[in-house]
C-alpha cells in the first residue's frame, strides 16, 4: 500500500505538484527572462514613434488580433509568403507581444511597405473594394474619428518605466505629434512599419 | 544563452526526471508482492476495492515517457549544448530553403536569361508569374490585374510608367511614385471647373466648349509641363495620357466631370511600393514576363 504516502497525505501531495507545475515554467520561461536573444532589441530597432503607438492601440482596440498575428515562423512555407522569420528581439518594446500561429487573416509581422498607403485605406474602408473574397470587417469609423492626444503623453510614460527608451523629451514633445491625427492614418503608420527593421531573404 | 543557463535547464529537468523515477519506484507494487486478495480496505455496500499493480502495459508505457524525456533533452539543443542531434530550426530551415533553391533555381536561372518581352512565348514562366501575382499583386490590381479606383488596371494598353520590358520590371522592382499636386488653391474654385471642361475635351467627353477653351490656356501653363501640351502624358514622370478616356480616380456611377474636379483639386498620391528586396531579382523578372504577356 505504499502509493497511500502520497494519496493520503495532501500536504506531500501539495508539494510535489507544486514541484511538478513550477518546474516546468522555471525551465521554460525564467531562462527568457535573463538570456540576450530574447531581451536585447534587433540592431536598428527604435521605439514606437507617438503616431504609431497610437495605431498599435487602434490596433488592439479593433481586435486585429484575433484574426492577424505577427510571427513569422521558420519554417520555409511561410518565409516564402511573408518574408524573414520573426526574432524575439524585434518585439522588445511591445507591450503586450502579438505573437501567434492561429492565422484567420494573413500575418502582418512583415506587411510594412508591401502595400500603398491608399490601398490600406481602401481596405480599412472597405476590405471588399480591393479584395472581393475577403471576409474582414470594414473600419469606416477610423476615417472619422481623431487620436486622443491627451493621452499619449502617458501611454509613453507606461512604456518608459517598463523600460522602452523614450526620452522625456520625446514624451514633452507626444501630444504634439499626435494631435489632430485621423485613427485610419495612425493605424497606417503603424501598419507599414511593421517588420521593417529586419529585411532581406 | 549562457553555460549557467544551460547547466539550469539541465539540473531543474534532471531533478524532475529523478523524481518521477523516485515516485514511480516508492509507490508502485510489484505483481506478486502481496496477497492477491489484498483490499484497499474501502468497503462501500459490501463492495471492497482491491489494491492491484498497476497493468504492466500501462508502467512500461509510463518508464518509456521518462525514457524518451531523457532522450529528447540530449538530442535538441538546450542553450549553449547544441545535442546530439545538432539541430537547430534556423538550420532546418536553410537545409529546406537549399533544397529548393537546388531544385527551382534552375528554373528560375533559365527564364532569368530570357529577356522579359519573350517570356510571353512560355507557358511554364506565365504560370508561375500568374502564382506570383495572385499572391503579392492582386491585392492591389486584382486577381484578373483589372485594377481598381486609384490602382491601374495591367491589361490595356494605357501605361504611366511605359510598357516595355525593362520599365515594367524597373516599375515592380523599385516602385514608382507618382505626384499630383493639389490645384484647387491655386486655381480656385472657377479655374478648377475650367479646366476640368478641357481635360473632358482632351478625352472625347461631353463638355462646355466655352470654358474649355478659357480652360486650355490654364493646362498650358500649370499642366502641361507634366501632362505635356497636347495632353498625352509623360511616362517618366508618371504624369497619365488624358486624352485616352482610360481615368485611374474613377469612381462608379459618379459624374467623371466630378472624379477630374477632386483630383485637380485635392492632388493624387499613387504609390507602388517596391519589390525586389521582398521578391528577390527572379521573381521580379517572371513578374515583369506576366504583367508584359497581359497586354501584349
Amino acid at each position: 500500500m505504499q502509493h497511500e504516502r502520497v494519496e493520503k497525505n495532501v500536504g506531500l501531495m501539495a508539494i510535489l505538484i507544486t514541484v511538478a507545475i513550477s518546474f516546468g515554467g522555471l525551465v521554460e520561461i525564467v531562462p527568457l527572462f535573463f538570456i540576450k536573444d530574447t531581451t536585447e532589441p534587433v540592431a536598428g530597432l527604435e521605439p514606437w514613434t507617438p503616431v504609431q503607438l497610437e495605431g498599435r492601440d487602434i490596433y488592439i482596440r479593433e481586435g486585429c488580433y484575433n484574426c492577424h498575428t505577427q510571427m513569422v515562423r521558420p519554417l520555409r512555407a511561410e518565409v516564402e509568403r511573408y518574408g524573414p522569420f520573426s526574432q524575439a528581439g524585434e518585439s522588445v518594446y511591445n507591450f503586450t507581444f502579438q505573437w501567434g500561429s492561429k492565422r484567420t487573416g494573413p500575418d502582418l509581422a512583415r506587411v510594412g511597405g508591401r502595400y500603398s498607403d491608399e490601398w490600406h485605406k481602401a481596405h480599412l474602408y472597405d476590405p471588399r473594394s480591393v479584395v472581393p473574397e475577403s471576409n474582414m470587417p470594414a473600419f469606416p469609423w477610423l476615417f472619422t474619428n481623431e487620436v486622443n492626444s491627451e493621452n499619449t503623453p502617458n501611454k509613453l510614460k507606461a512604456l518608459q518605466t517598463l523600460g522602452v527608451p523614450y526620452t522625456d523629451e520625446m514624451i514633452a514633445t507626444a501630444a504634439d505629434q499626435t494631435r489632430g491625427v485621423k485613427e485610419i492614418d495612425a493605424l497606417v503608420a503603424y501598419l507599414q512599419k511593421l517588420g521593417t527593421v529586419v529585411t532581406g531573404r | 544563452m549562457t553555460t549557467f543557463w544551460s547547466a539550469y535547464i539541465f539540473v531543474l529537468t534532471g531533478i524532475t526526471i529523478a523524481g518521477l523515477v523516485g515516485l514511480i519506484h516508492f509507490t508502485r507494487k510489484m505483481p506478486g508482492s502481496t496477497d492477491a486478495e489484498e483490499t484497499t480496505g474501502h468497503t462501500f455496500d459490501g463492495i471492497e476495492e482491491y489494491n492491484n499493480p498497476m497493468p504492466k502495459w500501462w508502467l512500461n508505457m509510463f518508464w518509456l515517457t521518462i525514457i524518451f524525456g531523457i532522450g529528447y533533452l540530449i538530442y535538441y539543443p538546450v542553450g549553449n549544448w547544441e545535442g546530439i542531434g545538432k539541430w537547430t530550426s534556423a538550420k532546418q530551415l536553410a537545409e529546406e530553403t537549399a533544397a529548393h533553391n537546388e531544385k527551382y533555381g534552375e528554373i528560375f536561372e533559365r527564364f532569368a536569361s530570357i529577356p522579359v518581352e519573350e517570356l510571353k512565348d512560355n507557358d511554364q514562366a506565365i504560370r508561375m508569374g500568374q502564382q506570383l501575382f495572385q499572391n503579392n499583386c492582386a491585392l492591389c490590381h486584382g486577381q484578373t490585374a483589372q485594377g481598381y479606383y486609384g490602382f491601374p488596371n495591367l491589361t490595356d494598353d494605357d501605361w504611366l510608367y511605359g510598357h516595355s520590358g525593362a520599365e515594367i520590371k524597373q516599375t515592380i522592382a523599385n516602385g514608382r511614385m507618382g505626384q499630383m499636386p493639389a490645384w484647387g488653391e491655386t486655381l480656385g474654385t472657377n479655374g478648377v471647373k475650367i479646366v476640368t471642361e478641357y481635360v473632358l475635351k482632351l478625352s472625347g467627353n461631353s463638355h462646355d466648349e466655352v470654358m474649355a477653351a478659357q480652360g486650355e490656356v490654364i493646362f498650358s501653363q500649370m499642366c502641361a509641363a507634366c501632362h505635356s501640351a497636347d495632353g498625352t502624358g509623360m511616362a517618366a514622370l508618371g504624369a497619365p495620357n488624358l486624352t485616352d478616356n482610360i481615368w485611374l480616380y474613377d469612381i462608379p456611377n459618379q459624374d467623371l466631370a466630378t472624379d477630374i474636379a477632386i483630383t485637380i483639386t485635392n492632388g493624387r498620391a499613387g504609390n507602388m511600393p517596391a519589390w525586389q528586396g521582398i521578391l528577390g531579382e527572379e521573381k521580379v523578372h517572371l513578374l515583369a514576363g506576366y504583367v508584359y504577356s497581359l497586354s501584349n
